[in-house]
């Protein structure tokens, strides 16, 4: 296991992120492809679980759009991300907080974490 | 067909050059040793046999010890015939995967399957199974169901697919293509799985 990680860390190049949990806010720049030309684009939501580790390393941001609930899988290696801007630390007591998918509205807010210097 | 000996190291995921990302598998290959080389006044035909992988001396037989020998290498666990290299090879010569494969190739890996044991029709065969769970049915789920008509023709049909040995058998992947060559570490990288387990031994040619 040991070995494929340190085969795959020399043919993937990981990025620098900021580091986030489950319960962040995140704002996720990423770049995608119509035809010839590239652009990018934004989205926006709660990291709901973060999966997997290494280069194969993956997190879930759920977002809702127009009342309806739209979840995207961002692998952290992807070379089509352009930046992941942390807005908002969430306060949460587990690693995968896939119960915000049964909540709406003002239930499925998430208390900010508290940080002191 | 020109080919080495390897073994699987195990599976992840890279990124091609458009940005895509590709399931692939992580192959050790080579170095593989010339231990004879055939020809066609000796042998009939023309090979070369490349061994792979050290063997323990105790557990060599005398008379492949003196095969060994012959060549001037140590003993090697796996042996396999190729032909078709791009240089003239002998006895005792020493082969690297970059030597054999190149970036954007396309291979053959041939390698035993993961061993399952004994399996019904649904596992080895891809059966349904017969009826419902519920509704006071009863070891029906995983049934084969009907294997043949009755007093003609009175037997099975050959070829009947029925329970049995599952994996554990050779198992050939064809047109698998080479992503990388990693030849300072004897790897290369291929697209999609390949048979057995990590770390079993694998032989790919092209």
């Amino acid at each position: 296991m040991d070995k494929i990680k340190e085969i795959a860390n020399k043919l993937v190049e990981m990025k620098e992120w900021p580091e986030f949990n489950a319960g962040d806010t995140l704002t996720v720049s990423y770049k995608i492809k119509e035809g010839n030309k590239e652009r990018v684009q934004q989205f926006q939501g709660v990291v709901i679980q973060r999966r997997g580790s290494g280069t194969t390393e993956t997190f879930t941001i759920r977002k809702i759009t127009n009342g309806v609930g739209v979840e995207r899988i961002f692998p952290l290696a992807s070379p089509f991300i352009e930046e992941i801007k942390v807005n908002k630390r969430g306060r949460v007591r587990r690693a995968r907080i896939f119960y915000l998918r049964g909540l709406t509205g003002k239930a499925a807010r998430i208390k900010e974490k508290k940080t002191f210097k | 067909m020109p080919g080495l000996i390897g073994k699987k190291i195990g599976m992840t995921s890279i990124y091609d050059a458009s940005g895509k990302n590709v399931p692939c598998t992580i192959l050790e290959v080579g170095p593989c040793v010339v231990t004879q080389v055939k020809t066609l006044e000796k042998d009939g035909y023309e090979a070369v046999q490349l061994g792979w992988g050290d063997k323990a001396d105790h557990r060599t037989s005398k008379p492949m010890k003196g095969h060994f020998d012959k060549a001037g290498v140590s003993p090697k666990k796996r042996m396999v015939e190729f032909t078709g290299f791009d240089r003239e090879l002998k006895a005792g010569d020493e082969l690297k995967a970059d030597e054999v494969f190149n970036e954007g190739d396309f291979v053959f890996v041939i390698g035993r399957s993961k061993g399952k044991g004994f399996q019904g029709v649904v596992k080895r065969h891809g059966f349904a199974g017969v009826g419902q769970a519920t509704h006071g049915q009863h070891n029906r789920l995983r049934a084969p169901g009907s294997i043949g008509a009755a007093s003609d023709p009175a037997r099975v049909f050959k070829g009947m697919r029925m329970a049995g040995q599952t994996g554990n058998k050779r198992v050939t992947v064809e047109n698998l293509q080479v992503m990388k060559v990693m030849p300072e570490e004897g790897l290369m990288v291929v697209k999609g799985a390949v048979p057995g387990h990590k770390g079993s031994t694998l032989v790919i040619r092209k």
